[in-house]
């Protein structure tokens, strides 16, 4: 039985390696696939993702094949999905959500022919599996500038989905930038507990105005908070969040983080068909346009100028909103006079820093 | 007047509209379920009706043309229902989570073009000066119509169930199919009826969401409100004023919790964003403590098909 | 006019025959859906239906078929003790939640210890968390004849609000960089629940969805429980003259039916699903009552209603990566599939009778 068993085993094993394998020799073209985890039309998240294989896939023309698959639940069905893809032929494996970290290091184990990158997550447990994110939090330094500067109450807002580092990282950076250049700015955080609820986001908006404040930054994904807030009639401002949410131009949306990672898709597909792709773990922000700023507009022109050169002062690296000296919530020290945050610290943020009033859910 | 940061006249004013959508579809609900039918494919019903709603008003430009085709989208959903249940007599519990992810997939499809798109306007009631009043002003007379016209329907649905012959019938249908089938009603034909007015109401208020809530279209934007005004109808005990309470009573703690948390006050959110459901089980441990099914005021024969042998 | 006759026993014949008319029809009316959207509708139902069990591929999708089946049957025939009783349990997915979480919090206490005894100490806890979960609507409901159909509805979302709270906090992965979700079990063998003979996707969950089946099937068929069950969703009163006590089929259908869901929770986060996390729950509980249904509420009918419902997630997922179709397309043709298959099973009951206009 035990013999059997092994033999099976091993005919399986071998089994997955020879067609991983014979199926990527076999075809000439490219083949870049793509998990999901929501769908196209989820106006935020996925449908960014979405957007940018849709801006590759015009500049590869027929000299790559796109594939992607939507709605795929974290855990046992993105790995089925995942193996799908790579025993179909795919090259290169795009697995968009944090929940595919294990399901990807785990695949990836099985097909080392195929590469596999994984987004917003920190492991990278085998060669051919790449990691990448955004530094959203340089987008929110820009939204925080603008809030301490428009806010009549001095109460700005923040509409937070999870209490995980992403998170965090976004409203310290919105927090600290809105306090350099109004001392007074006290912040408001409401936690929705959900990244996708447009009645809730609505509601949260709505529960802030309520509040006193008068600028709102969400970190969920539709635009019923930017709907709620165009309710007020002038008297509040919001920004566009993952896309650029346009129709709310000229207000209450000034400006908006596009999450734009077609640069970053078009580098690794090429990497790809140039036959040098590597394992790396890239966190490209501003400065390569994974972070889209959209047009500032329905500010005055010496807000429009600040922010304008706060975003080029980002993009050239002369800027980084984590720059000391900042405290800890506690009061206890994190950086230093001019210090600025490394990139471990950020990842694994789980404190607001000093003049936040509110707690982190634990 | 504020009690910890939050203002009692925003926040009443604010949980009149957050409940429209869920007090809609419950009060379908309570109309299908009266007549002896469990449909639990409001959520379904919900989101056709709120793409149904959305792409009407879009292409007409007018809310009240995509209130109607919201309903209609609804109603045209339940017809699915209805046949399955009704006239080949499947089970109905099975057949409502169907009909949820058959709507699901339906809106979806429906919608792919219509996303990043603003709908008209829905224009709120103008009551002049009386807006202006203090306290009253807000809560009463600053609203959309269709807040307005949720309350009518929740009068209308309660009048018609408790004095009118069509309401009677309704009940005697939903209470024993087999004596209202012996005083020469035609069953299986009224409660295809009532499933049908089920399906306009969640789609109406399904349209509400995408039309007034939020007002733009994204895949399953209803985010289970439909399971909600499901377990409202029961919360409500069949009574459809008692639906109104707690569609604000749903709404307000909902919108409470928020308001809570951008007051700055230092209360769990886990606990508060539970606290709507563990509300709803008391009230219905507290209602039905100790006196049985009948105060309760379930239908009889809730869930049960009928086939008229003859 | 047509109308139906009631059989005076259900036709063997139609109670086989079914569903494969269902399945064809939505073929037949799926395949009108994807060459309206621009596909070739051979292709797309090839693709759902033959390719997992019979292409290129099958060596690897039939086993996985298993894995996706076997939660569901599992909680399935759990719920259609009930389903069979008049009681409605649809909270199963609380209980799978409250299963899983209970089971891996076991575990994780004691990480990382490896004993033998690790996982079966984390399944018993994982089956208790769900039957505990299952007793507040089924206490409720013998204490103070709550309605409990709302009350399990309603202990979902708290459910789900717990497991929101076991990710972010109490079961956190203390080396996730902060991150949400637990430890992977992967990498803890003594509580993992790894595939037991590798390609084929057979894991303990699995074993114990064809066990359970088994002696589900047993019990209905042969046992006095079964009878009791039987008579008392056919006929309460009879019943209670037969000396069932209806407090106590309550509290064994809810505790069955939660404790089966607990187990397939926690087998399905040990093995598959690996760990928790905030969107660990795919909405099994809720896709079992439908499976419970397909199935005629009969064990072994529940088992092959399991592995359909498993071929068209896992054939509709290749359809759509493969063929461009969009998941709402798939989503439409299996709501259509239920559609057919709740719908041809009056055949099984009625006779389809042309009535003569007039007479009536």
């Amino acid at each position: 039985m035990l013999r059997r068993t092994l033999m099976t085993t091993a005919a399986a094993g071998l089994g997955l390696a020879i067609l991983g394998g014979s199926a990527a020799l076999a075809q000439d073209k490219t083949k870049a696939c793509f998990v999901y985890v929501g769908t196209i039309g989820d106006g935020g998240w996925t449908q960014a993702h979405h957007t940018a294989v849709m801006k590759a896939q015009e500049h590869f023309g027929d000299a790559v094949e796109f594939q992607w698959q939507e709605s795929v639940p974290e855990g046992a069905d993105s790995e089925r999905v995942m193996t799908q893809m790579a025993l179909g032929g795919c090259n290169i494996i795009f697995t968009t959500s944090f929940g595919y970290m294990d399901p990807t290091n785990a695949i990836a184990a099985k097909f080392p022919n195929v590469k596999f990158e994984h987004a917003t997550g920190f492991k990278r447990e085998h060669p051919n599996v790449g990691i990448y994110n955004a530094r959203f939090y340089e987008g929110r330094a820009i939204e925080g500038l603008i809030a301490g500067r428009m806010t009549q109450t001095n109460k700005i807002g923040y509409i937070a989905s999870f209490p995980i580092p992403e998170v965090i990282m976004g409203i310290n950076s919105y927090f600290l930038n809105a306090k350099k250049v109004n001392p007074d700015v006290e912040l408001s955080v409401v936690w929705a507990y959900t990244w996708f609820d447009p009645g809730k986001e609505a509601d949260a908006a709505k529960a802030l105005m309520d509040a006193g404040v008068d600028v709102i930054a969400a970190h969920t994904d539709s635009t019923a908070a930017l709907a709620e807030i165009s309710k007020a009639g002038g008297k509040v401002i919001g920004f566009g969040q993952a896309s650029d949410m346009a129709e709310y131009k000229p207000s209450p949306r000034v400006t908006s983080i596009i999450d734009d990672w077609s640069p970053y898709y078009i580098r690794q597909i090429q990497a790809v068909i140039d036959g040098n792709w590597t394992s790396e773990d890239t966190w490209d922000g501003i400065a390569q346009g994974t972070v889209g700023i959209g047009e500032f507009t329905g500010l005055p022109d010496e807000v429009t100028k600040e922010a304008e050169a706060l975003r080029d002062a980002i993009a050239a690296g002369s800027y980084h909103p984590f720059t000391g000296p900042i405290n800890k919530q506690d009061g206890s020290a994190w950086l230093a006079e001019g210090q600025t945050a490394p990139d471990g610290d950020l990842l694994g943020m789980n404190f607001f820093v000093e003049g936040i009033t509110g707690e982190i859910p634990q | 007047m504020d009690f910890g940061g939050i203002n009692p006249v925003i926040l009443v004013a604010s949980l009149m509209v957050a409940a429209v959508p869920i007090m809609l579809a419950a009060l379908g609900e309570l109309v299908v379920e009266k007549a002896g039918v469990l449909n639990l494919g409001v959520e379904g019903m919900m989101i056709v009706g709120a793409i149904s709603g959305f792409i009407a008003a879009v292409a007409t430009g007018s809310p009240v043309v995509g209130f109607l085709a919201g309903a209609a989208g609804g109603a045209v959903l339940s017809l699915v229902f209805a046949f399955l249940t009704q006239v080949v007599l499947a089970n109905q519990v099975a057949t409502g989570l169907a009909l949820t992810m058959f709507g699901l997939g339906l809106s979806s499809l429906m919608g792919q073009g219509y996303n990043g798109i603003k709908p008209p306007l829905t224009g709120k009631v103008p009551f002049g000066p009386l807006a202006d009043i203090p306290v009253l002003g807000p809560i009463l007379f600053a609203h959309d119509w269709m807040v307005y016209a949720s309350i009518a329907l929740v009068a209308g649905v309660w009048w018609v169930l408790r004095a009118t012959r069509l309401g009677l019938i309704i009940r005697a249908v939903g209470e024993s199919h087999d004596a209202a089938h012996a005083l020469g009603y035609k069953v299986n034909r009224i409660r295809l009826m009532c499933i049908a007015f089920g399906g306009a109401m969640a789609g109406l208020g399904g349209a509400y969401v995408s039309l007034v809530r939020v007002p733009q279209w994204v895949d399953g934007m209803t985010a289970g409100a439909g399971w909600i005004a499901l377990a409202i109808v029961v919360f409500a005990s069949w009574r459809p004023w008692r639906v109104l309470i707690g569609a604000y009573l749903f709404g307000g703690i909902s919108v409470l919790q928020l308001s809570l948390q951008a007051g700055g006050s230092a209360i769990p959110v886990e606990y508060l964003s539970m606290s709507p459901y563990l509300v709803t089980i008391v009230v219905l441990v507290i209602m039905s403590s100790g006196r049985g099914r009948a105060s309760l005021n379930a239908p009889a024969a809730l869930g049960q098909n009928f086939h008229a042998a003859r | 006019m047509l109308r139906l006759e009631k059989r005076p026993n259900p036709s063997k014949f139609w109670q086989y025959g079914t569903p494969v008319v269902a399945v064809a029809l939505t073929m037949i009316v799926g395949g009108i859906l994807f060459a309206f959207m621009g596909k070739n509708p051979v292709e797309v139902i090839r693709t759902i239906f033959w390719d997992p069990i019979f292409g290129e591929f099958a060596f690897y999708l039939r086993g996985q078929l298993l894995v996706k089946a076997g939660p569901l049957i599992l909680i399935a025939i759990g719920l259609s003790l009930g389903f069979r009783a008049g009681i409605w349990n649809i909270g199963a997915e609380g209980q799978y939640i409250m299963g899983a979480i209970c089971g891996a919090a076991v575990g994780l206490a004691v990480y990382p210890t490896e004993s033998r005894l690790i996982f079966p100490a984390m399944v018993i806890a994982g089956a208790l968390g769900g039957w505990a979960w299952a007793m507040i609507p089924a206490i409720l409901k013998t204490r103070f004849n709550t309605n409990e159909i709302l009350v399990s509805l309603m202990l979902v979302y708290v459910a789900q609000t717990i497991l929101a709270k076991a990710s972010t906090g109490f079961l956190k992965n203390p080396e996730g960089m902060g991150f949400p979700g637990s430890r992977n079990f992967s990498s803890f063998p003594a509580a993992a629940n790894p595939e037991l003979i590798a390609g084929t996707g057979i894991h303990w969950g699995v074993i114990a969805a064809f066990l359970v089946a088994i002696v589900g099937w047993v019990i209905l068929s042969r046992h006095i429980i079964g009878f009791q069950i039987k008579l008392s969703g056919q006929a309460p009163r009879a019943a209670r003259f037969h000396g069932v006590n209806p407090s106590r089929l309550v509290v064994l259908c809810m505790g069955v039916s939660g404790g089966l869901a607990g187990l397939a929770g926690l087998f399905e986060v040990t093995g598959p699903a690996g760990q928790i996390s905030i969107d660990f729950n795919v909405g099994y509980g809720f896709t079992a009552i439908i499976v419970a249904f397909l199935g005629r509420l009969n064990p072994i009918g529940i088992v092959f209603a399991g592995i359909l419902m498993a071929l068209t997630y896992v054939g509709g997922e290749m359809a759509a990566t493969n063929l461009g179709l969009p998941a709402a397309a798939i989503q439409v043709f299996q709501g259509m599939l239920l559609f057919f298959l709740l719908g041809v099973d009056v055949l099984t009951n009625f006779r389809i009778r042309t009535a003569i206009l007039g007479v009536k």
